[in-house]
């Protein structure tokens, strides 16, 4: 059962990435609104035109 | 204000949603013939190529990494773009990643009746072919992160963090329990043996089946599930909890796999 001193400390690394991860969303203000990104989903896409390249266009607005 | 206009990739998508299809009829055919020979012992037709011990890992393979695989793929190619809005990284990624994972079903499906095999379960590919497949996880993964990186919507959804667990658990994975030294072209050597075998084994396939047919595919319900039903999840603050959760305690238990085994204490 040996090789369990290889998995664990795998695992435990593997943990620690998406730990640091976390710690990055919650910080970088990922998970300040937990309401709107759900329906996002459901609203977002509209496609301008309709292309005969089998691609669906869409816009996308920005203020710059 | 000015309009910026880009075009997702639905070519690719399309592709991979072929793929899952025909790669579905071969595996529930492979599984169907064998399920009668269960019954029926002359189905194996007196060849050794078409015996059960041979094309049942033919089905699992093609089933787990041919259709769910491509679904998989095909999932993660339409939702990732709209939930990034932004176009797929690199399009020569996205074909490499197409062509590449069906080249190595091919090689599977040709490899595995021949008696060619490692003998794990779910990772039955020899080792030219488990190279194949690091290389093709790491053009998917590059492609999924880049994508993640040039999006245009500030938000990761739920679905994305998803999807990034299963690139980085199954790359970890595969390489781990892939390790085996080469005996000639087509026949190699687990560098673990016995009991150590096992154990990593069954760390493989209790994740594998997590981070291979499982997180990819919740990552998908996510987006594809309230779409279809035109209206957001319940609660977007429990798929949070659940991804981080999930991530944080599915990988420990998989030596579960071993209880009632010849593994000694």
């Amino acid at each position: 059962m040996s090789v369990i001193y290889l998995l664990i400390p795998l695992s435990l690394i593997f943990a620690g990435g998406f730990l640091w991860a976390f710690i990055w969303a919650v910080r970088s203000g990922q998970y300040d609104d937990t309401c709107t990104p759900s329906m996002r989903v459901v609203l977002d896409e509209a496609p301008v035109k309709k292309s005969k390249t089998n691609s669906t266009s869409t816009t996308e607005t920005t203020d710059k | 204000m000015n309009t910026e206009t880009f075009k997702y990739d639905n070519r690719i998508v399309r592709a991979f949603a072929i793929a899952t299809v025909v790669w579905g009829i071969v595996g529930f055919l492979a599984g169907l013939l064998i399920a009668c020979q269960l019954f029926w012992p002359d189905l194996n037709f007196n060849l050794q190529y078409t015996t059960f011990g041979r094309l049942r890992p033919l089905h699992t393979n093609t089933v787990i990494f041919a259709f769910v695989g491509n679904g998989m793929f095909m999932g993660i190619y339409y939702s990732l773009q709209r939930l990034c809005k932004a176009r797929m990284f690199s399009d020569t990624l996205s074909w490499l990643n197409f062509y590449g994972w069906q080249l190595i079903i091919v090689s599977a499906a040709i490899t595995l009746p021949l008696g060619l095999t490692t003998s794990k379960e779910y990772a039955e590919l020899e080792w030219p072919i488990d190279i194949a497949i690091a290389v093709v996880w790491v053009i998917f993964t590059v492609n999924l992160l880049g994508t993640i990186v040039k999006r245009r919507e500030k938000h990761i959804y739920v679905a994305i963090w998803f999807y990034i667990a299963t690139a980085i658990t199954v790359a970890l994975l595969h390489l781990v329990n892939s390790l085996e030294m080469p005996a000639g072209a087509f026949k190699s050597y687990s560098i673990y043996a016995g009991v150590q075998d096992a154990l990593v084994q069954w760390w493989y396939g209790h994740n594998a089946v997590a981070f291979f047919l499982t997180t990819g595919y919740l990552g998908m319900m996510y987006y594809f599930l309230p779409k279809a039903a035109g209206r957001p999840i319940f609660s977007y603050r429990l798929s949070i909890i659940h991804f981080w959760a999930l991530i944080f305690l599915y990988i420990w238990a998989g030596p579960h796999h071993l209880l009632y085994t010849a593994l000694p204490d």
